[in-house]
């Protein structure tokens, strides 16, 4: 059995991403995802990595753009209003096929919003978030442990695509305390990265860029770049509990999962058949899946810490002859799990 | 047209016998073939100054150049070398991220005046001010060329561009940035300086502060900026001789040519 630590959210995911090789941090300060830059300020030097504060989001997306056109692999952690700033460095990113690790620890908005837990950014994190016809892969942790596992297996899938990837934790996840299984970072197998800007020595110069002015030149690289998302539909994760004898299937991922976890137990131990369905990839979502479900259960419930977005992609993804049931709890505080057990109870 | 205008219009090949001495021939990490820029711009000069510094120390096959947005962008059709693009304004902070990641590589930014002083002001400041031991190639043509001739932040007061329309007035739009000497002040700066192209006695001084920026990189003394006067004919409204002596006349009285700051070896350490 692998050693167990006890570690906060925030530094357990910093901690998955040096195993895994990241050697090249680059962020700007903001609450609540301090902790990452502050661990990797600590622990770089000592993998002999590089940790740099950047003097602002905008140039930490494109610090890692540069690293990783150098073949690094290179992550930044930001929260929701930096996160807004970096989407122009991750549209070239994408357009580039750049991998490249963002880790969003949310807070809410609209605006400067509030330093708590927020489930709002989740439209900006799996439509793409920038400008132009792209998407990023989203990786959505709910638990220390996750945060830790996801970080590892997110540089992997980032490499495999050349694209970059998002992690969407938020305030909760990132400042709670678990034990965390140390497990080990076992690779993908990954193809030669055989594009990067190490200077053209013995072979054709490389170029990254993302600007396409022939004619047909803009819309052959969008088809490509849509082929490749297509292609990404297998990495699709999820985790499915008590849904053998549901009635009722709540979807919810991150925080509202754990607080949703709790409310089936209430459900439960008054007689009510609910399960739960929480996609650990909130892109690609795991559409198949629950598509499957809803064959058998009729009856969905989507708990969000907002007003109303991942139950758009429920919707697109059941039987046609599914109910799909909304419970937000607008960004401010986390809700009760007895507050979403009654929600549960109202359209069971 | 002065033989400093590389381009396909003048090849020596064509007059060259057998007893004559080559003395002059394109740059072997630009590529053969011809530039799109205007008739008397000044980037085809400087995109030869940049070639000819780089196979002078033999550094073609460790050299990977960024561009920023405007003409500058299309520096990968041209250079036979590793090349990203940028976003707009971000190519110093691409850069960062690319010689952090390979430090032994030499590694420059191509920038235009918009790119580099307007949007891009906040990443060229920290990079000069980190230290960051790149160079910039900084081309200050006082106009948003690719644009459609739109005002920079370089524009002279009194010049006429397609949004002022009226001359640039310092009560609506301020001055003109003078960059060389704001780098100059930070401590980072290793060398910075402003030569202009516009007569074959500034090409020479504009061709020493290319090599020596790149000489510095290579011997890791820091950020290296060279700030490049450059003639935009199309966007000027004139013809190329005149947009040369434009440069004389207009832009070297208000942005004096000279070294700004050149850090020695010994006061680096």
């Amino acid at each position: 059995m692998e050693k167990r630590l006890f570690m906060k959210g925030n530094e357990a995911l910093a901690y998955g991403a040096i195993k895994a090789g990241c050697r090249y941090y680059f962020g700007y300060p903001i609450t609540p995802q301090n902790d990452i830059p502050e661990y990797f300020s600590r622990h770089m030097s000592k993998v002999e990595g590089c940790f740099l504060q950047a003097e602002s989001e905008v140039a930490s997306i494109n610090m890692i753009l540069g690293a990783s056109a150098g073949g690094a692999r290179a992550m930044t952690s930001s929260s929701s209003p930096g996160v807004s700033l970096m989407q122009e460095g991750i549209s070239y990113l994408a357009g580039s096929e750049l991998p490249a690790v963002i880790v969003n620890v949310t807070r809410s908005g609209p605006g400067l919003g509030g330093i708590s837990a927020s489930q709002g950014d989740y439209f900006q994190a799996t439509r793409g978030g920038g400008h132009g016809d792209y998407r990023t892969i989203v990786l959505a942790p709910h638990s220390v442990q996750e945060m830790h596992d996801l970080a590892m297996l997110a540089f992997d899938l980032a490499d495999l695509y050349r694209n970059p990837l998002v992690i969407l934790a938020d305030a909760v996840l990132g400042q709670m305390n678990e034990t965390l299984e140390d497990r080990p970072y076992r690779p993908l197998e990954l193809p030669p990265k055989d594009w990067t800007l190490t200077g053209a020595s013995g072979r054709k110069p490389n170029l990254i860029k993302s600007l396409y002015l022939k004619e047909g030149e803009m819309e052959k690289h969008n088809w490509k770049l849509f082929e490749k998302y297509q292609s990404m539909k297998k990495e699709s994760r999820y985790e499915i509990s008590r849904a053998e004898d549901a009635q009722m299937l709540v979807a919810a991922f991150g925080t509202s999962a754990r607080v949703a976890k709790t409310a089936i137990q209430i459900a439960r131990a008054q007689g009510l058949k609910v399960g739960l369905f929480r996609p650990i990839t909130l892109y690609p979502f795991p559409d198949q899946a629950l598509l499957d479900l809803s064959r058998r259960v009729k009856k969905f419930i989507s708990v969000e810490m907002n007003t109303g977005q991942m139950v758009e992609d429920v919707k697109l993804s059941v039987a046609r002859d599914a109910d799909v049931h909304f419970y937000g709890h607008a960004p401010g505080s986390p809700p009760d799990p007895e507050e979403v057990f009654e929600a549960i109870k109202k359209v069971y | 047209m002065s033989p400093y205008f590389e381009g396909e219009n003048f090849s020596f090949e064509r007059h060259r016998d057998s007893d004559m001495k080559q003395v002059f021939k394109r740059p072997s990490s630009l590529r053969d073939i011809p530039f799109h820029f205007c008739p008397g711009c000044h980037h085809g000069t400087i995109h030869r100054l940049v070639a000819e510094a780089i196979d002078h120390y033999h550094l073609r096959e460790r050299t990977i150049g960024i561009a920023g947005v405007g003409c500058a962008v299309f520096v990968y059709e041209y250079f036979d070398i590793d090349t990203a693009e940028a976003p707009h304004g971000r190519a110093p902070a691409v850069a960062t991220g690319l010689k952090r990641a390979l430090s032994d590589r030499i590694v420059f930014t191509y920038q235009g005046d918009g790119d580099l002083a307007s949007i891009g002001m906040s990443e060229i400041v920290h990079t000069a001010n980190r230290g960051e031991n790149i160079t910039v190639i900084f081309v200050n043509n006082t106009v948003y060329g690719m644009t459609g001739g739109q005002m920079a932040p370089t524009t002279l007061l009194g010049q006429q561009t397609t949004t002022s329309p009226y001359g640039r007035d310092f009560n609506q739009d301020g001055y003109p940035i003078r960059m060389a000497e704001i780098l100059a002040t930070l401590e980072g700066t290793a060398f910075s300086a402003r030569v202009a192209l516009n007569t074959p006695a500034n090409l020479m001084k504009a061709k020493k502060a290319v090599r020596q920026a790149f000489e510095m990189q290579m011997n890791d003394m820091g950020f290296t900026f060279v700030e490049l006067l450059s003639a935009c004919p199309t966007n000027w409204g004139l013809n190329p001789i005149k947009a040369n002596e434009r440069v004389e006349k207009e832009l070297i009285p208000y942005f004096p040519l000279g070294v700004f700051k050149e850090r020695k070896g010994s006061d680096h350490f």
